[in-house]
């Protein structure tokens, strides 16, 4: 027995446990049940609920199993009569101020409080006083409050403090006073806040959105994939007769721990929209007319065999990889190579140089224990919450120094070494600059010309010597580096630097499905499998400015997606545009031909590969709306029309079975092994406010979550679309 | 209340430079990552200087001078009895209630100070004279028990004249 074991006795039963934990640890392991409501294995110990009370043998008192570390030799019962009267004890008191209201509770059937109090509550109150009543506060559109259900267990405050941040909630008041809340009114922001529904374990914080819309018994529990980033998150949707209710998580240390984004959470409301597309239509004369699916395929058929090689497809970066790997099928039928998902990607001089697919250059969970990481052009809290989380844990648990060079100021809500705000190319110059005086070792001709000019500051400094100094260092670019002018200049610059500082390269990619869909073949430059194809075809912006003569948008609302080549001009429009979207928005009908309803992420089976190179799969869950049909059931029947070959799939598991088979190379390889002659873009970096895409804007789905729009971030994004649509006028 | 002039020169911060050394010097008795603690000197400083009472801009100035979110501030504001986050009167007259000064007759001076004020605990007589602090924990002078500190001085053996007398001195 090493030193830092402790043996004791759990109900009888001789068990180990580490020095240092408590004893619910212990007792948890011994799969001896204690009940709780404040614990909380990913959060700090409060021990104010008092439910977790247990026989400690020679103790004078009923201890808390939650915040009594182990001792050797001790006797623990927690199933003694003593420690069950305490328990009971204590369940009368927390029920002493909480509402007899479970029929109209949300939370019924699903409570904590409900499911504890039918093992430890009495059939009847002895109470007779009057009961607290506390006024429930607006906290936003997200998190519905009825604070007289709170039992004050402090998850919800604590999850501000350690998880987020920030302390949005509080305790405030004392005694019987004694409230949950913010205070003055305001909204809670952040943009994991929606975990706090899930922490409380009673009905004082709940989904708003879902609010009196279905109780939890009726629902069914199906698995489903995150489908707005590029991390995967592993979700729960729950379904009542074909219709998404709400997203939970589902647990998953590797990616999402137990939390997950706001986005994935709500963005369901989308999926009911008003504008869906709830029948194939065909613009016929200028005017939209509502066809049979027959009549608007027949059509497209036409249309692609008509343009034939001059075909291009702009595939939305969270298609799935089943989608992608059809399109890229359905694109070789045609003699074509005109297609791309990279939707913000203006800069693909060297793309041949590209990574096999765009990878974080290590685990998810690899971030926590890093030492050092350098972000570049991101807002990372809002383009993938849960890849901040993990860097702020390595911050805050691993004292991980993190440095950033970024468009504006954002705020981390921990302690950084540097944040730079400006140009990427010249912030990131001036650390490899001072990497190279640092560790007195000369960089590539190619690099040289790039740092020449660079001034090396003091933050530069710092950042250098924390990557030299971090055993494990990251250095990532983020979405607004990857939708930079001059990304290729600072794909050299990253390389540069991670070989002087023996750092690892790490990229974020667009949508949930970036490396799926390079894997797949959705690019101009490489087929399925990541194989470079002979004759090259043309980018998102090449397609744009030369349209092909048979545009296929699939997912994708111009006016919003492809805002970064709102400056690009067109030289010729394509003859026909076909849309395959899940929704009828303003952009699709002035600018698309032929409109095919598809399913959302939720009402179609597929694959996202998230970008530490993970293949996630799920099957559809919710009905589709209207006539829409999950996309690679419309692109199957594409491709048989086209005679295109190894089309004819029975079912989405032979889909995914072919599909997957593309992703033989989900090893990833970020180092540059590009032709190294970057050039300055203008000698500058490009605008850096044309790089944005605000966190509830960056896909069709999103955009039309009424609850998330409503936010302070919903807001901003939507001042963000109307600034894109005045630039168009 | 009725008086409002403004307590010395106010900094951006909407509070004195003389709250604001009040604060630092709080704050330099407790290691450096632990300003939390310097909360209820801060509160006491800014309230003193505010009639008795803490407002909401002042308690964002005081997060704001410590590096913490704003509810670390309201939490402590509301949590202790001797900060009022709302407009009190002049004089802060607390009774105390604890057991020596109960056996000793404290629910009699309570009623009689009601009665005479015309206010109830937790309130402000209408003139804005004096206020009534809601509930007051021992003040450790029980050998002097009934007693009442009134704007920080203590005053001790209390018969109901003489509570009656130390009341209508308050100007």
């Amino acid at each position: 027995m090493s030193d830092d074991t402790v043996t004791l006795e759990i109900d009888g039963k001789t068990v180990q446990a580490k020095k240092g934990q408590m004893l619910i640890e212990a007792t948890d392991a011994a799969e001896a049940y204690v009940p709780r409501f404040c614990y909380h294995k990913k959060l700090s110990v409060a021990a104010n609920c008092r439910m977790c009370l247990v026989e400690v043998e020679r103790a004078p008192k009923p201890l808390p199993a939650c915040a009594t570390p182990v001792a050797d030799g001790m006797v623990v019962k927690t199933k003694s009569r003593y420690a069950i009267s305490a328990q009971r004890a204590t369940m009368e008191f927390l029920l002493i101020n909480h509402p007899l209201d479970c029929p109209i509770c949300d939370q019924g059937g699903e409570c904590e409080l409900q499911d504890l109090a039918m093992g430890y509550g009495r059939d009847i109150s002895r109470y007779t006083e009057r009961k607290r009543v506390v006024k429930d506060k607006n906290i936003g559109p997200l998190v519905s409050t009825d604070m007289t259900r709170c039992i004050h267990c402090t998850r919800c405050v604590r999850f501000g403090k350690e998880i987020q941040g920030i302390q949005e909630l509080g305790t405030t008041g004392r005694g019987e006073n004694m409230q949950i809340g913010t205070y003055i009114e305001q909204n809670v922001d952040h943009e994991l806040s929606g975990n706090i529904i899930d922490l409380c374990p009673v009905g004082a914080l709940n989904n708003k959105p879902y609010r009196f819309s279905a109780r939890s018994w009726e629902m069914t529990q199906q698995p489903i994939i995150g489908a707005h980033d590029c991390v995967g998150s592993n979700l729960f949707a729950h379904t009542l007769r074909g219709t998404v209710k709400r997203i939970v998580p589902r647990p998953n240390e590797a990616i999402n721990e137990t939390w997950i984004s706001d986005r994935d959470r709500f963005s369901y409301e989308g999926i009911y929209s008003e504008d869906r597309l709830q029948t194939p239509r065909l613009r016929v004369d200028g005017e939209w007319r509502a066809v049979s699916w027959g009549e608007a395929l027949d059509a497209a058929a036409d249309a692609l065999r008509a343009a034939g090689t001059d075909t291009g497809f702009i595939v939305s970066p969270s298609a799935t990889l089943e989608e992608g790997y059809l399109l890229n099928g359905l694109a070789t039928q045609l003699g074509t190579a005109d297609v791309d998902h990279r939707i913000t990607r203006r800069d693909v001089a060297d793309q041949s140089a590209d990574p096999a697919f765009p990878w974080l250059g290590m685990a998810l969970e690899d971030i926590d224990r890093l030492d050092a990481a350098l972000v570049v052009g991101s807002r990372l809290r809002k383009e993938v919450p849960i890849i901040a989380h993990r860097l702020r844990k390595a911050a805050v648990n691993n004292g991980a120094k993190v440095a950033t060079i970024e468009s504006s100021a954002s705020e981390y809500f921990f302690p950084t070494v540097a944040q730079t705000v400006g140009g990427f190319a010249a912030g990131l110059a001036a650390v490899v600059k001072a990497a190279a005086e640092i560790s007195g070792q000369g960089a590539s001709n190619a690099v040289a010309a790039l740092i020449d000019g660079a001034s090396v500051d003091s933050a530069a400094r710092d950042t250098a010597q924390a990557l030299i100094d971090g055993e494990r260092a990251l250095v990532l670019f983020g979405l607004e580096a990857g939708a930079h002018a001059a990304f290729s200049e600072l794909r050299l610059l990253g390389d540069a630097l991670a070989t002087l500082a023996g750092a690892t390269v790490g990229y974020l990619s667009e949508g949930a499905n970036s490396a799926g869909l390079s894997l797949a073949g959705v690019l101009p430059h490489r087929t399925a499998g990541a194989a470079l194809r002979e004759d090259m075809g043309r980018s998102v912006g090449e397609m744009l400015s030369q349209s092909p003569k048979c545009l296929v948008l699939w997912n994708v609302e111009p006016d919003v997606d492809l805002a970064a080549f709102s400056g690009v001009s067109q030289e010729r429009k394509p003859n026909t545009v076909i849309a395959c979207t899940p929704y009828f928005g303003a952009a699709i009908a002035e600018q698309a031909d032929i409109a095919l309803p598809i399913g959302t992420f939720a009402e179609t089976a597929g694959t996202f590969v998230n970008v530490e190179g993970r293949a996630q799969s799920w099957q559809g869950i919710a009905k589709p709306i209207g006539e829409a049909r999950p996309g690679w059931k419309v692109l199957r029947v594409l491709g048989t029309a086209l005679e295109a070959p190894g089309f004819d799939f029975n079912d989405a598991a032979e889909v995914a079975t072919a599909a997957q088979a593309v992703l033989s190379s989900t090893t990833g390889d970020n180092r540059y092994g590009g032709s190294h002659t970057a050039r300055r873009v203008n000698g500058e970096d490009a605008a850096t406010a044309t790089l944005e895409r605000p966190i509830y804007e960056v896909d069709a789905t999103v955009r039309r979550a009424q609850a998330l729009q409503l936010t302070e971030d919903g807001i901003a994004g939507q001042a963000w679309r109307g600034s894109l649509n005045g630039d168009a006028s | 209340m009725t008086d409002t002039a403004t307590p010395q020169t106010m900094t951006d911060t909407g509070l004195s430079q003389h709250v604001l050394d009040e604060i630092d010097r709080w704050r330099q008795r407790f290691p450096e990552d632990q300003s939390r603690s310097a909360i209820i000197g801060a509160l006491h400083a800014a309230q003193h200087e505010n009639h008795g009472y803490v407002t909401q801009p002042q308690m964002d100035a005081i997060a704001e001078v410590l590096g913490l979110e704003p509810i670390k501030v309201y939490e402590v504001a509301s949590f202790y009895s001797m900060f009022e986050t709302k407009p009190v009167g002049r004089h802060n007259v607390a009774i105390c209630t604890n057991v020596s000064c109960m056996l000793r007759g404290a629910e009699d001076l309570v009623a009689q100070a009601e009665k005479h004020l015309g206010c109830k605990l937790g309130e402000s007589t209408e003139d804005g004279r004096i206020y009534l602090k809601k509930e007051e924990e021992c003040l450790a002078a029980c050998c002097g028990a009934p007693m009442m500190m009134v704007d920080h001085v203590y005053h001790e053996n209390l018969t109901p004249e003489s509570l009656r007398a130390l009341l209508d001195a308050l100007d």
